[in-house]
Protein backbone atom coordinates (compact mmCIF):
# COMPACT_ATOMS: atom_id res chain seq x y z
CA UNK A 1 0.00 0.00 0.00
CA UNK A 2 1.26 3.42 -0.96
CA UNK A 3 0.09 4.84 2.35
CA UNK A 4 3.10 3.26 4.08
CA UNK A 5 5.32 5.74 2.33
CA UNK A 6 3.11 8.66 3.21
CA UNK A 7 4.75 11.38 5.24
CA UNK A 8 3.84 11.98 8.85
CA UNK A 9 2.13 15.26 8.02
CA UNK A 10 -0.38 13.55 5.75
CA UNK A 11 -1.07 10.92 8.38
CA UNK A 12 -1.93 13.63 10.88
CA UNK A 13 -4.12 15.41 8.34
CA UNK A 14 -5.87 12.15 7.47
CA UNK A 15 -6.58 11.52 11.16
CA UNK A 16 -8.24 14.91 11.45
CA UNK A 17 -10.65 14.11 8.62
CA UNK A 18 -13.69 11.90 9.34
CA UNK A 19 -14.64 9.07 6.99
CA UNK A 20 -17.18 9.51 4.20
CA UNK A 21 -16.76 13.29 3.91
CA UNK A 22 -16.12 15.57 0.95
CA UNK A 23 -12.64 17.09 0.86
CA UNK A 24 -10.91 19.60 -1.42
CA UNK A 25 -7.11 19.31 -1.40
CA UNK A 26 -5.68 22.66 -2.48
CA UNK A 27 -2.22 22.16 -3.97
CA UNK A 28 -2.76 18.41 -4.04
CA UNK A 29 0.60 17.62 -5.67
CA UNK A 30 0.75 14.15 -7.20
CA UNK A 31 -2.38 13.13 -5.30
CA UNK A 32 -0.80 10.91 -2.65
CA UNK A 33 -2.89 12.40 0.17
CA UNK A 34 -6.06 12.29 -1.96
CA UNK A 35 -5.39 8.66 -2.85
CA UNK A 36 -4.99 7.73 0.81
CA UNK A 37 -8.15 9.58 1.85
CA UNK A 38 -10.12 7.94 -0.94
CA UNK A 39 -8.87 4.41 -0.38
CA UNK A 40 -8.66 4.32 3.40
CA UNK A 41 -11.39 6.66 4.53
CA UNK A 42 -13.88 6.58 1.67
CA UNK A 43 -13.56 10.33 1.38
CA UNK A 44 -14.81 11.99 -1.78
CA UNK A 45 -11.77 13.96 -2.87
CA UNK A 46 -11.12 16.80 -5.30
CA UNK A 47 -7.79 18.46 -5.98
CA UNK A 48 -6.52 21.80 -7.20
CA UNK A 49 -2.98 21.78 -8.56
CA UNK A 50 -0.86 24.17 -10.60
CA UNK A 51 1.84 21.86 -11.92
CA UNK A 52 1.06 20.03 -15.19
CA UNK A 53 3.17 16.98 -14.32
CA UNK A 54 1.32 16.58 -11.01
CA UNK A 55 -2.06 17.05 -12.68
CA UNK A 56 -1.08 14.32 -15.11
CA UNK A 57 -0.23 11.95 -12.26
CA UNK A 58 -3.49 12.60 -10.41
CA UNK A 59 -5.50 11.89 -13.53
CA UNK A 60 -3.58 8.68 -14.17
CA UNK A 61 -4.54 7.61 -10.66
CA UNK A 62 -8.18 8.38 -11.42
CA UNK A 63 -8.24 11.30 -8.99
CA UNK A 64 -10.32 14.32 -9.99
CA UNK A 65 -8.08 17.37 -10.19
CA UNK A 66 -8.45 20.85 -11.57
CA UNK A 67 -5.38 22.53 -12.96
CA UNK A 68 -5.23 26.03 -11.59
CA UNK A 69 -3.74 28.53 -9.23
CA UNK A 70 -5.18 28.68 -5.72
CA UNK A 71 -4.27 32.34 -5.47
CA UNK A 72 -6.60 33.32 -8.30
CA UNK A 73 -8.97 30.43 -8.93
CA UNK A 74 -10.63 29.49 -5.67
CA UNK A 75 -13.64 31.60 -6.63
CA UNK A 76 -14.87 28.75 -8.84
CA UNK A 77 -15.77 26.62 -5.83
CA UNK A 78 -19.19 27.43 -4.37
CA UNK A 79 -19.72 28.42 -0.71
CA UNK A 80 -19.64 25.53 1.76
CA UNK A 81 -19.37 22.99 -1.06
CA UNK A 82 -16.89 20.83 0.86
CA UNK A 83 -16.84 19.44 4.38
CA UNK A 84 -13.11 20.11 4.61
CA UNK A 85 -10.53 21.98 2.62
CA UNK A 86 -6.88 20.98 3.04
CA UNK A 87 -3.94 23.29 2.39
CA UNK A 88 -0.58 21.68 3.02
CA UNK A 89 2.48 23.92 3.48
CA UNK A 90 1.60 26.51 0.85
CA UNK A 91 -0.11 29.27 2.81
CA UNK A 92 3.23 31.05 3.16
CA UNK A 93 3.78 31.04 -0.62
CA UNK A 94 0.74 33.12 -1.56
CA UNK A 95 0.85 36.82 -2.31
CA UNK A 96 -2.21 37.28 -0.16
CA UNK A 97 -2.50 34.46 2.38
CA UNK A 98 -5.27 36.24 4.26
CA UNK A 99 -7.47 36.30 1.16
CA UNK A 100 -6.70 32.65 0.41
CA UNK A 101 -7.61 31.60 3.96
CA UNK A 102 -10.83 33.57 3.76
CA UNK A 103 -11.67 31.73 0.55
CA UNK A 104 -10.85 28.34 2.04
CA UNK A 105 -13.16 29.04 4.98
CA UNK A 106 -15.86 30.06 2.54
CA UNK A 107 -15.56 26.85 0.50
CA UNK A 108 -15.15 24.41 3.37
CA UNK A 109 -17.17 23.93 6.53
CA UNK A 110 -13.76 23.50 8.13
CA UNK A 111 -10.17 23.93 6.95
CA UNK A 112 -6.98 22.01 7.67
CA UNK A 113 -3.93 24.17 7.07
CA UNK A 114 -0.36 23.18 7.75
CA UNK A 115 2.63 25.52 7.92
CA UNK A 116 6.37 25.06 8.20
CA UNK A 117 7.08 26.61 11.60
CA UNK A 118 9.50 29.53 11.42
CA UNK A 119 9.57 29.46 15.22
CA UNK A 120 11.30 26.06 15.30
CA UNK A 121 14.44 26.34 17.40
CA UNK A 122 16.90 25.39 14.66
CA UNK A 123 15.43 28.09 12.44
CA UNK A 124 15.77 30.64 15.24
CA UNK A 125 19.35 29.54 15.99
CA UNK A 126 20.42 29.86 12.39
CA UNK A 127 19.30 33.46 12.27
CA UNK A 128 20.44 34.33 15.79
CA UNK A 129 23.91 32.78 15.76
CA UNK A 130 24.86 32.71 12.12
CA UNK A 131 22.97 35.77 10.94
CA UNK A 132 21.80 33.87 7.88
CA UNK A 133 18.37 33.01 6.53
CA UNK A 134 17.60 29.48 7.74
CA UNK A 135 17.81 26.50 5.37
CA UNK A 136 16.37 23.32 6.91
CA UNK A 137 14.66 20.12 5.80
CA UNK A 138 11.22 21.76 5.93
CA UNK A 139 12.58 25.02 4.51
CA UNK A 140 15.02 23.77 1.90
CA UNK A 141 15.35 26.91 -0.24
CA UNK A 142 17.73 29.82 0.04
CA UNK A 143 16.53 33.40 0.36
CA UNK A 144 16.81 34.19 -3.35
CA UNK A 145 14.90 31.21 -4.70
CA UNK A 146 12.37 30.48 -1.99
CA UNK A 147 8.70 30.47 -3.01
CA UNK A 148 7.85 31.44 0.56
CA UNK A 149 6.78 35.06 0.71
CA UNK A 150 5.06 35.12 4.09
CA UNK A 151 6.87 32.88 6.57
CA UNK A 152 5.18 32.63 9.94
CA UNK A 153 5.36 30.72 13.18
CA UNK A 154 2.74 28.56 14.87
CA UNK A 155 2.25 31.39 17.33
CA UNK A 156 1.73 33.87 14.51
CA UNK A 157 -1.04 31.77 13.00
CA UNK A 158 -2.62 31.38 16.44
CA UNK A 159 -2.61 35.14 16.83
CA UNK A 160 -3.94 35.62 13.35
CA UNK A 161 -6.91 33.35 14.02
CA UNK A 162 -7.75 35.20 17.26
CA UNK A 163 -7.54 38.57 15.59
CA UNK A 164 -9.69 37.50 12.65
CA UNK A 165 -12.19 35.67 14.82
CA UNK A 166 -11.42 32.33 13.21
CA UNK A 167 -12.35 29.41 15.41
CA UNK A 168 -9.40 27.12 16.19
CA UNK A 169 -10.66 23.56 16.69
CA UNK A 170 -7.38 21.75 17.07
CA UNK A 171 -3.68 22.33 16.49
CA UNK A 172 -1.12 19.57 16.12
CA UNK A 173 2.63 20.10 16.24
CA UNK A 174 4.83 17.73 14.30
CA UNK A 175 8.51 17.03 14.93
CA UNK A 176 9.84 14.11 12.91
CA UNK A 177 7.68 11.17 13.99
CA UNK A 178 6.33 12.79 17.11
CA UNK A 179 3.10 14.70 17.25
CA UNK A 180 1.54 16.67 20.08
CA UNK A 181 -1.54 18.74 20.67
CA UNK A 182 -0.86 22.43 20.94
CA UNK A 183 -2.96 24.48 23.33
CA UNK A 184 -2.72 28.01 24.65
CA UNK A 185 -0.83 26.82 27.72
CA UNK A 186 1.95 24.98 25.87
CA UNK A 187 2.11 27.25 22.84
CA UNK A 188 5.49 28.85 23.67
CA UNK A 189 7.31 25.56 24.06
CA UNK A 190 5.60 23.81 21.15
CA UNK A 191 6.33 26.80 18.95
CA UNK A 192 9.99 26.16 19.71
CA UNK A 193 10.02 22.41 19.15
CA UNK A 194 7.59 21.77 16.28
CA UNK A 195 8.79 21.71 12.72
CA UNK A 196 5.26 21.85 11.40
CA UNK A 197 1.99 23.17 12.71
CA UNK A 198 -1.27 21.64 11.52
CA UNK A 199 -4.38 23.71 12.25
CA UNK A 200 -7.98 22.61 12.08
CA UNK A 201 -9.99 25.79 11.89
CA UNK A 202 -13.43 27.06 10.94
CA UNK B 1 -8.38 15.00 -63.55
CA UNK B 2 -11.99 13.84 -63.14
CA UNK B 3 -14.68 16.47 -63.52
CA UNK B 4 -16.27 17.70 -60.34
CA UNK B 5 -19.58 16.12 -61.32
CA UNK B 6 -17.80 12.86 -61.93
CA UNK B 7 -16.07 13.15 -58.60
CA UNK B 8 -19.36 13.66 -56.83
CA UNK B 9 -20.83 10.68 -58.56
CA UNK B 10 -17.86 8.60 -57.53
CA UNK B 11 -18.02 9.86 -53.95
CA UNK B 12 -21.72 9.20 -53.77
CA UNK B 13 -21.17 5.66 -54.94
CA UNK B 14 -18.60 5.15 -52.24
CA UNK B 15 -20.95 6.68 -49.69
CA UNK B 16 -23.51 4.04 -50.64
CA UNK B 17 -21.20 1.41 -49.22
CA UNK B 18 -20.60 2.88 -45.77
CA UNK B 19 -22.27 1.72 -42.53
CA UNK B 20 -25.64 3.27 -41.97
CA UNK B 21 -28.73 2.75 -39.94
CA UNK B 22 -32.14 4.07 -40.82
CA UNK B 23 -33.69 5.82 -37.87
CA UNK B 24 -37.39 5.09 -38.13
CA UNK B 25 -38.37 6.76 -34.86
CA UNK B 26 -39.56 10.31 -35.69
CA UNK B 27 -37.14 12.96 -34.47
CA UNK B 28 -38.76 16.25 -33.58
CA UNK B 29 -36.22 18.93 -34.38
CA UNK B 30 -35.75 22.12 -32.37
CA UNK B 31 -36.99 24.12 -35.38
CA UNK B 32 -40.38 22.41 -35.05
CA UNK B 33 -40.15 20.07 -38.04
CA UNK B 34 -39.96 16.31 -37.70
CA UNK B 35 -37.74 13.93 -39.62
CA UNK B 36 -38.17 10.17 -39.79
CA UNK B 37 -36.80 7.18 -41.68
CA UNK B 38 -33.52 8.98 -42.15
CA UNK B 39 -30.03 7.57 -42.54
CA UNK B 40 -27.31 7.95 -39.91
CA UNK B 41 -23.88 6.90 -41.12
CA UNK B 42 -21.34 5.65 -38.60
CA UNK B 43 -18.10 3.76 -38.21
CA UNK B 44 -16.76 1.60 -35.41
CA UNK B 45 -13.23 0.55 -34.47
CA UNK B 46 -12.16 -2.26 -32.14
CA UNK B 47 -14.50 -4.79 -30.55
CA UNK B 48 -17.35 -4.37 -28.13
CA UNK B 49 -16.60 -6.73 -25.25
CA UNK B 50 -19.05 -9.13 -23.66
CA UNK B 51 -19.93 -6.82 -20.77
CA UNK B 52 -20.41 -3.95 -23.21
CA UNK B 53 -18.40 -1.70 -20.90
CA UNK B 54 -15.63 -0.62 -23.28
CA UNK B 55 -17.56 1.62 -25.68
CA UNK B 56 -16.31 5.14 -26.41
CA UNK B 57 -18.39 7.54 -28.46
CA UNK B 58 -16.50 10.20 -30.39
CA UNK B 59 -18.30 13.31 -31.65
CA UNK B 60 -16.72 14.91 -34.68
CA UNK B 61 -16.11 18.61 -35.35
CA UNK B 62 -17.48 20.91 -38.07
CA UNK B 63 -15.69 19.40 -41.05
CA UNK B 64 -15.07 15.96 -39.60
CA UNK B 65 -16.89 12.72 -40.31
CA UNK B 66 -17.29 9.23 -38.88
CA UNK B 67 -13.90 8.07 -40.15
CA UNK B 68 -11.92 8.78 -37.01
CA UNK B 69 -8.84 6.71 -37.72
CA UNK B 70 -7.34 4.36 -40.29
CA UNK B 71 -8.02 5.29 -43.90
CA UNK B 72 -11.17 7.15 -44.82
CA UNK B 73 -12.60 4.92 -47.60
CA UNK B 74 -14.26 7.85 -49.36
CA UNK B 75 -11.35 10.29 -49.49
CA UNK B 76 -8.56 7.71 -49.18
CA UNK B 77 -6.94 10.04 -46.64
CA UNK B 78 -6.09 9.33 -43.02
CA UNK B 79 -8.90 9.55 -40.46
CA UNK B 80 -9.13 12.97 -38.80
CA UNK B 81 -8.11 11.79 -35.31
CA UNK B 82 -5.49 9.23 -36.20
CA UNK B 83 -3.14 10.87 -33.67
CA UNK B 84 -5.38 9.91 -30.73
CA UNK B 85 -7.38 6.86 -31.84
CA UNK B 86 -6.04 3.52 -33.02
CA UNK B 87 -4.20 0.41 -31.85
CA UNK B 88 -1.91 1.39 -28.95
CA UNK B 89 -2.95 5.04 -29.16
CA UNK B 90 -4.39 7.21 -26.36
CA UNK B 91 -7.84 5.86 -27.23
CA UNK B 92 -6.64 2.32 -27.78
CA UNK B 93 -8.79 0.41 -30.26
CA UNK B 94 -7.14 -2.86 -29.14
CA UNK B 95 -8.88 -2.28 -25.84
CA UNK B 96 -11.87 -0.07 -26.54
CA UNK B 97 -14.78 -0.07 -28.95
CA UNK B 98 -14.84 3.34 -30.63
CA UNK B 99 -17.99 4.63 -32.31
CA UNK B 100 -18.37 7.76 -34.37
CA UNK B 101 -21.39 8.91 -36.36
CA UNK B 102 -21.65 11.51 -39.07
CA UNK B 103 -23.81 14.39 -37.79
CA UNK B 104 -27.17 14.99 -39.40
CA UNK B 105 -26.78 17.97 -41.70
CA UNK B 106 -23.41 16.53 -42.74
CA UNK B 107 -22.42 15.02 -46.05
CA UNK B 108 -20.79 11.68 -45.31
CA UNK B 109 -23.87 9.48 -45.46
CA UNK B 110 -26.11 10.89 -42.73
CA UNK B 111 -29.20 12.85 -43.72
CA UNK B 112 -28.04 16.20 -45.09
CA UNK B 113 -28.96 19.00 -47.49
CA UNK B 114 -27.57 17.20 -50.55
CA UNK B 115 -29.95 14.27 -50.04
CA UNK B 116 -33.18 13.92 -51.95
CA UNK B 117 -36.26 15.50 -50.44
CA UNK B 118 -38.98 12.81 -50.64
CA UNK B 119 -41.60 15.52 -51.02
CA UNK B 120 -40.43 16.66 -54.44
CA UNK B 121 -37.66 14.22 -55.37
CA UNK B 122 -35.23 17.15 -55.60
CA UNK B 123 -32.12 17.63 -53.48
CA UNK B 124 -33.10 19.42 -50.27
CA UNK B 125 -30.77 22.39 -50.60
CA UNK B 126 -32.19 25.15 -48.44
CA UNK B 127 -35.41 23.17 -47.92
CA UNK B 128 -33.44 21.09 -45.48
CA UNK B 129 -34.64 21.94 -41.95
CA UNK B 130 -32.31 23.98 -39.78
CA UNK B 131 -30.81 21.58 -37.26
CA UNK B 132 -29.23 22.14 -33.86
CA UNK B 133 -26.52 20.49 -31.80
CA UNK B 134 -29.28 18.92 -29.73
CA UNK B 135 -30.87 17.40 -32.85
CA UNK B 136 -27.49 15.93 -33.86
CA UNK B 137 -27.03 14.41 -30.44
CA UNK B 138 -30.51 12.92 -30.26
CA UNK B 139 -29.95 11.17 -33.57
CA UNK B 140 -26.72 9.68 -32.29
CA UNK B 141 -28.39 8.43 -29.14
CA UNK B 142 -30.58 6.27 -31.39
CA UNK B 143 -27.39 4.71 -32.75
CA UNK B 144 -26.34 3.65 -29.25
CA UNK B 145 -29.72 2.03 -28.82
CA UNK B 146 -29.20 0.23 -32.11
CA UNK B 147 -25.77 -1.01 -31.01
CA UNK B 148 -27.21 -2.18 -27.68
CA UNK B 149 -25.02 0.07 -25.55
CA UNK B 150 -26.73 1.19 -22.35
CA UNK B 151 -23.85 3.14 -20.90
CA UNK B 152 -20.71 4.37 -22.59
CA UNK B 153 -17.37 4.06 -20.85
CA UNK B 154 -16.57 7.49 -22.23
CA UNK B 155 -17.76 10.09 -24.68
CA UNK B 156 -15.41 12.66 -26.12
CA UNK B 157 -15.01 15.27 -28.79
CA UNK B 158 -13.17 18.48 -29.61
CA UNK B 159 -14.51 21.80 -30.86
CA UNK B 160 -18.06 21.20 -32.15
CA UNK B 161 -17.57 17.60 -30.99
CA UNK B 162 -17.12 18.94 -27.46
CA UNK B 163 -20.28 21.00 -27.81
CA UNK B 164 -22.21 17.90 -28.86
CA UNK B 165 -20.74 16.10 -25.88
CA UNK B 166 -21.89 18.76 -23.40
CA UNK B 167 -25.35 18.60 -24.93
CA UNK B 168 -25.31 14.80 -24.81
CA UNK B 169 -24.41 14.80 -21.09
CA UNK B 170 -27.11 17.36 -20.30
CA UNK B 171 -29.82 15.62 -22.33
CA UNK B 172 -28.87 12.05 -21.44
CA UNK B 173 -27.27 12.33 -17.98
CA UNK B 174 -26.99 8.57 -17.42
CA UNK B 175 -25.53 7.51 -20.77
CA UNK B 176 -21.83 8.14 -20.20
CA UNK B 177 -19.68 7.00 -17.29
CA UNK B 178 -17.09 9.61 -18.20
CA UNK B 179 -16.73 12.50 -20.62
CA UNK B 180 -13.83 14.47 -22.10
CA UNK B 181 -14.91 17.77 -23.69
CA UNK B 182 -11.92 19.26 -25.49
CA UNK B 183 -11.35 22.83 -26.67
CA UNK B 184 -15.02 23.76 -26.77
CA UNK B 185 -17.61 26.06 -25.28
CA UNK B 186 -21.03 25.84 -23.68
CA UNK B 187 -22.29 28.68 -25.85
CA UNK B 188 -20.91 30.00 -29.11
CA UNK B 189 -19.17 33.35 -28.66
CA UNK B 190 -19.77 36.48 -30.76
CA UNK B 191 -16.34 36.05 -32.31
CA UNK B 192 -17.13 32.47 -33.34
CA UNK B 193 -20.52 33.42 -34.74
CA UNK B 194 -18.79 36.19 -36.70
CA UNK B 195 -16.24 33.79 -38.16
CA UNK B 196 -18.98 31.34 -39.10
CA UNK B 197 -20.91 34.14 -40.74
CA UNK B 198 -17.81 35.00 -42.76
CA UNK B 199 -17.69 31.40 -43.98
CA UNK B 200 -21.38 31.39 -44.87
CA UNK B 201 -21.17 34.73 -46.66
CA UNK B 202 -18.24 33.48 -48.72
CA UNK B 203 -20.33 30.51 -49.89
CA UNK B 204 -23.46 32.52 -50.54
CA UNK B 205 -21.50 35.15 -52.49
CA UNK B 206 -20.40 32.51 -54.99
CA UNK B 207 -22.84 32.72 -57.96
CA UNK B 208 -22.59 28.94 -58.40
CA UNK B 209 -24.22 28.52 -54.98
CA UNK B 210 -27.51 29.75 -56.50
CA UNK B 211 -29.53 29.77 -53.27
CA UNK B 212 -28.34 26.28 -52.48
CA UNK B 213 -29.75 24.80 -55.71
CA UNK B 214 -26.35 23.89 -57.17
CA UNK B 215 -26.72 20.25 -56.10
CA UNK B 216 -29.23 19.35 -58.80
CA UNK B 217 -26.82 20.75 -61.40
CA UNK B 218 -24.03 18.51 -60.08
CA UNK B 219 -21.76 21.46 -59.39
CA UNK B 220 -20.30 22.93 -56.21
CA UNK B 221 -19.64 26.60 -55.31
CA UNK B 222 -16.01 25.76 -54.87
CA UNK B 223 -14.59 29.27 -54.80
CA UNK B 224 -16.90 30.31 -51.98
CA UNK B 225 -16.45 27.06 -50.11
CA UNK B 226 -12.67 27.29 -50.42
CA UNK B 227 -12.69 30.79 -48.90
CA UNK B 228 -14.93 29.51 -46.11
CA UNK B 229 -12.38 26.82 -45.39
CA UNK B 230 -9.51 29.33 -45.42
CA UNK B 231 -11.27 31.38 -42.75
CA UNK B 232 -11.51 28.23 -40.69
CA UNK B 233 -7.87 27.36 -41.14
CA UNK B 234 -6.72 30.78 -39.95
CA UNK B 235 -8.82 30.41 -36.81
CA UNK B 236 -7.40 26.96 -36.04
CA UNK B 237 -3.83 28.26 -35.77
CA UNK B 238 -2.30 30.73 -33.36
CA UNK B 239 -0.49 33.93 -34.24
CA UNK B 240 2.78 32.52 -32.93
CA UNK B 241 2.25 29.12 -34.52
CA UNK B 242 1.53 30.68 -37.89
CA UNK B 243 4.56 32.95 -37.64
CA UNK B 244 6.79 30.02 -36.80
CA UNK B 245 5.37 27.78 -39.50
CA UNK B 246 5.30 30.29 -42.35
CA UNK B 247 6.83 33.59 -41.29
CA UNK B 248 7.35 35.61 -44.45
CA UNK B 249 8.71 32.65 -46.36
CA UNK B 250 8.06 32.71 -50.09
CA UNK B 251 6.54 29.81 -51.97
CA UNK B 252 9.19 28.21 -54.20
CA UNK B 253 10.51 31.51 -55.43
CA UNK B 254 13.45 33.79 -54.69
CA UNK B 255 11.62 37.10 -54.76
CA UNK B 256 8.21 38.73 -55.05
CA UNK B 257 6.46 38.17 -58.33
CA UNK B 258 4.72 41.54 -58.26
CA UNK B 259 1.44 39.78 -58.94
CA UNK B 260 -1.45 38.35 -56.97
CA UNK B 261 -0.31 34.77 -57.24
CA UNK B 262 0.50 32.98 -54.02
CA UNK B 263 3.90 34.53 -53.31
CA UNK B 264 3.88 33.70 -49.61
CA UNK B 265 3.86 30.19 -48.23
CA UNK B 266 0.96 31.06 -45.98
CA UNK B 267 -1.12 32.02 -49.04
CA UNK B 268 -0.22 28.83 -50.79
CA UNK B 269 -1.15 26.85 -47.68
CA UNK B 270 -4.57 28.48 -47.43
CA UNK B 271 -5.27 27.97 -51.12
CA UNK B 272 -4.26 24.34 -50.91
CA UNK B 273 -6.39 23.71 -47.83
CA UNK B 274 -9.32 25.58 -49.35
CA UNK B 275 -9.38 23.78 -52.68
CA UNK B 276 -8.62 20.34 -51.24
CA UNK B 277 -11.65 20.77 -49.00
CA UNK B 278 -14.17 21.34 -51.82
CA UNK B 279 -13.51 17.82 -53.03
CA UNK B 280 -14.82 16.25 -49.87
CA UNK B 281 -17.39 18.60 -48.39
CA UNK B 282 -20.76 19.99 -49.37
CA UNK B 283 -21.17 23.78 -49.22
CA UNK B 284 -24.75 23.64 -47.91
CA UNK B 285 -23.60 21.32 -45.12
CA UNK B 286 -21.22 24.05 -43.98
CA UNK B 287 -24.14 26.49 -43.83
CA UNK B 288 -26.26 24.11 -41.79
CA UNK B 289 -23.58 22.88 -39.42
CA UNK B 290 -22.16 26.35 -38.68
CA UNK B 291 -25.72 27.48 -37.96
CA UNK B 292 -26.15 24.65 -35.49
CA UNK B 293 -22.95 25.76 -33.76
CA UNK B 294 -24.08 29.38 -33.61
CA UNK B 295 -27.42 28.44 -32.08
CA UNK B 296 -25.67 26.39 -29.40
CA UNK B 297 -26.17 27.91 -25.97
CA UNK B 298 -26.56 25.24 -23.34
CA UNK B 299 -27.28 27.70 -20.54
CA UNK B 300 -30.25 29.06 -22.46
CA UNK B 301 -31.88 25.65 -22.53
CA UNK B 302 -32.09 25.45 -18.76
CA UNK B 303 -33.64 27.88 -16.36
CA UNK B 304 -30.89 28.59 -13.90
CA UNK B 305 -28.25 28.35 -16.61
CA UNK B 306 -25.33 26.06 -17.08
CA UNK B 307 -25.22 24.83 -13.48
CA UNK B 308 -28.76 23.55 -13.90
CA UNK B 309 -27.81 21.86 -17.20
CA UNK B 310 -25.27 19.72 -15.38
CA UNK B 311 -27.37 18.94 -12.33
CA UNK B 312 -27.68 15.29 -11.32
CA UNK B 313 -24.59 14.31 -13.29
CA UNK B 314 -22.90 11.09 -12.34
CA UNK B 315 -20.60 11.45 -15.30
CA UNK B 316 -16.94 12.05 -14.49
CA UNK B 317 -15.59 14.91 -16.58
CA UNK B 318 -12.16 15.87 -17.81
CA UNK B 319 -12.16 19.26 -19.54
CA UNK B 320 -9.09 20.07 -21.65
CA UNK B 321 -8.13 23.40 -23.20
CA UNK B 322 -5.08 24.63 -25.12
CA UNK B 323 -3.27 27.78 -24.06
CA UNK B 324 -2.98 29.32 -27.56
CA UNK B 325 -6.51 28.45 -28.70
CA UNK B 326 -8.24 31.78 -29.41
CA UNK B 327 -11.31 30.17 -31.00
CA UNK B 328 -12.38 28.24 -27.91
CA UNK B 329 -10.35 29.89 -25.21
CA UNK B 330 -9.14 28.55 -21.89
CA UNK B 331 -11.57 30.99 -20.27
CA UNK B 332 -14.55 29.46 -22.08
CA UNK B 333 -13.45 25.95 -21.15
CA UNK B 334 -12.94 27.02 -17.54
CA UNK B 335 -16.48 28.36 -17.45
CA UNK B 336 -17.62 24.80 -18.14
CA UNK B 337 -15.46 23.57 -15.27
CA UNK B 338 -16.86 26.23 -12.94
CA UNK B 339 -20.43 25.26 -13.81
CA UNK B 340 -19.68 21.56 -13.36
CA UNK B 341 -18.06 22.33 -10.01
CA UNK B 342 -20.99 24.43 -8.91
CA UNK B 343 -23.38 21.62 -9.81
CA UNK B 344 -21.31 19.24 -7.71
CA UNK B 345 -20.14 17.12 -10.63
CA UNK B 346 -16.90 15.13 -10.60
CA UNK B 347 -14.66 17.26 -12.81
CA UNK B 348 -11.00 17.43 -13.72
CA UNK B 349 -9.41 20.11 -15.84
CA UNK B 350 -6.12 20.58 -17.60
CA UNK B 351 -4.76 23.37 -19.76
CA UNK B 352 -2.16 22.14 -22.23
CA UNK B 353 0.55 24.70 -22.94
CA UNK B 354 1.17 24.83 -26.69
CA UNK B 355 1.62 27.25 -29.60
CA UNK B 356 -0.47 25.18 -31.97
CA UNK B 357 -3.82 26.88 -31.37
CA UNK B 358 -7.21 25.24 -31.69
CA UNK B 359 -5.79 22.59 -34.02
CA UNK B 360 -3.81 21.14 -31.10
CA UNK B 361 -6.39 18.49 -30.32
CA UNK B 362 -5.88 16.95 -33.77
CA UNK B 363 -2.10 17.04 -33.59
CA UNK B 364 0.53 14.96 -31.93
CA UNK B 365 0.61 16.92 -28.64
CA UNK B 366 2.30 14.50 -26.21
CA UNK B 367 1.05 16.14 -22.99
CA UNK B 368 -2.50 16.16 -24.28
CA UNK B 369 -2.44 12.57 -25.48
CA UNK B 370 -0.86 11.41 -22.21
CA UNK B 371 -3.55 12.98 -20.11
CA UNK B 372 -6.31 11.67 -22.38
CA UNK B 373 -4.93 8.15 -22.16
CA UNK B 374 -4.43 8.34 -18.39
CA UNK B 375 -7.97 9.49 -17.85
CA UNK B 376 -9.67 6.95 -20.09
CA UNK B 377 -7.62 4.02 -18.78
CA UNK B 378 -8.31 4.96 -15.15
CA UNK B 379 -12.01 5.42 -15.94
CA UNK B 380 -12.12 1.95 -17.50
CA UNK B 381 -10.79 0.41 -14.25
CA UNK B 382 -13.41 2.32 -12.25
CA UNK B 383 -16.24 1.47 -14.61
CA UNK B 384 -15.38 -2.24 -14.55
CA UNK B 385 -15.29 -2.21 -10.72
CA UNK B 386 -18.54 -0.31 -10.49
CA UNK B 387 -20.25 -2.76 -12.81
CA UNK B 388 -18.91 -5.69 -10.79
CA UNK B 389 -20.37 -4.23 -7.59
Amino acid sequence: MKSLKMKKEFKVIAELLPNNTRVLDVGCGDGSLMNFLKEEKNIEVRGLELNQENVQQCIHKGLPVIQGNAETELHQFPDQSFDYVVLSQTLQAFYNPEEVLKNLLRIGKAVVVSIPNFGYWKVRMKLLFFGEMPVTKTLPNTWYNTPNLHMCTIKDLFKFCYEKNINIKQVVGVNEDKTSLIKKNNLEIKNLFSKLGIFLIG
Amino acid sequence: MPSLAGLFFWMNRKIENINKITITKPLKLDCGKTIKNFPLAYETYGKLNENKDNAILVFHALTGDQFVTGTNPVTNKEGWWVTAVGPGKAIDTDKYFVICANVIGGCMGSLGPKDTNPENNQPYGLDFPVITIKDMVKAQESLLEHLGIKKLLCATGGSMGGMQLLQFCATFPDKAFSAVPIACSSSHSAQNIALNELARQAIMADPVWDNGKYVSKNVQPKNGLAVARMVGHISYLSEKGMQEKFGRKLQEKADYEFSFNADFQVESYLRHQGYAFVERFDANSILYITRAMDYFDLSKQYKGGLVEAFKNQDTKFLVISFSSDWLYTTKENKDIVIALNASGADVSYSEIITDKGHDSFLLNEPEFLKILKGFIDSMYEKFKNEKRI
